[in-house]
């Protein structure tokens, strides 16, 4: 399958990003993961992209990663329809010191606009 | 987090629990904080095993009495807050502070049978007046937006929308002066 994997830093994008690339060894996936310039992110892009390369060499696979400029949603939006990807995984959601689960306007976003199915990661 | 947003002025004085009051099925409700007593917690943990899944909000309560216990061993610690609500010896609701940062974030769970009964009213009035006699200043929430009955029960407390961009509405409260505007102390004005 042709995924197209969203990170920026947070917590459970790092998670989303294990699991995509755990399963894309597995299921030999053609994955791209997108480094989004995410402003909650207490972690630089540079160094965000330097996890999603070691993530992707631990796991002896090959994948492109790409920086994104620009509004993170709409950009994986419009890249999974130009490029014809068949799936967008993102992390699942912060949670609160309470343990409620938010999403972030990132992937409300996607979801609501995005014409592939999503996955959420917990 | 330090840039939530909270009402300029602080709240009214809420009821210290214990407070005790006959709900609309005219059963008698106490208020009380949690005590660290095994019939407690085990009392707690049946009414969230025996809660109904569809009025989980936000991942909250987990399900499976395992999942209950890990996520209750987390917010009955000694820096939370934590009031429940006892009709004779068994729990009807749970309202809880937990720290973050400089404010906390509340929850309240009320059982299926005892809701619709006034019950979370009083409740969440006596976590904030447990809260409030003991000095916390700032309290945030988290609410789906289509939860009309919890949304207004906020609003009619005195929550104000601090953040409505996103599925969940985001709403605070303000206790207590911050510091530096009055002397240490309870702070009540009552």
């Amino acid at each position: 399958m042709k995924v197209l994997c969203g990170i920026g830093g947070s917590d459970d994008s790092f998670r989303a990003l294990d699991r995509t690339v755990e399963r894309a060894a597995v299921a030999n996936d053609d994955l791209t993961v997108a480094v989004v310039d995410n402003d909650d992110s207490a972690v630089a892009q540079a160094e965000v992209m330097e996890r999603a390369r070691e993530a992707i060499d631990d796991a002896g696979i090959d994948a492109d990663v790409r920086r994104v400029e620009g509004d993170p949603g709409s950009r994986l939006v419009e890249i999974a329809e130009r490029e014809e990807f068949e799936a967008i995984v993102l992390g699942g959601g912060h949670t609160s010191p309470m343990g409620k689960i938010t999403l972030g306007p990132i992937a409300e976003f996607v979801l609501l606009n995005a014409k592939t199915s999503v996955t959420l990661v917990r | 987090m330090s840039d939530r947003r909270y009402p300029e002025t602080v709240a009214d004085g809420f009821p210290a629990p214990p407070t005790e009051f006959t709900d609309r099925e005219d059963r008698t409700v106490e208020i009380r904080p949690y005590e660290d007593t095994e019939d407690a917690y085990e009392s707690l943990v049946a009414m969230y095993d025996a809660f109904d899944p569809s009025d989980r909000a936000q991942g909250i309560p987990p399900g499976g009495e395992k999942r209950i216990r890990e996520w209750l061993d987390a917010i009955l610690g000694d820096d939370c807050y934590n009031v429940l609500a006892w009709c004779g010896d068994e729990v009807a609701g749970h309202a809880t502070l937990v720290p973050d940062g400089d404010a906390y974030e509340l929850a309240i769970f009320v059982h299926q049978e005892y809701q619709r009964a006034g019950i979370g009213t009083h409740l969440i009035r006596g976590l904030l007046g447990y809260g409030q006699a003991e000095g916390v200043r700032k309290v945030w929430l988290t609410v789906e937006r289509w939860n009309r009955a919890a949304v207004s029960l906020y609003k009619k407390i005195g929550f104000e929308t601090s953040n409505a961009e996103s599925f969940e509405l985001e709403m605070g409260l303000r206790l207590n002066e911050d510091e530096g505007d009055e002397d240490e102390g309870d702070g009540d004005g009552a």
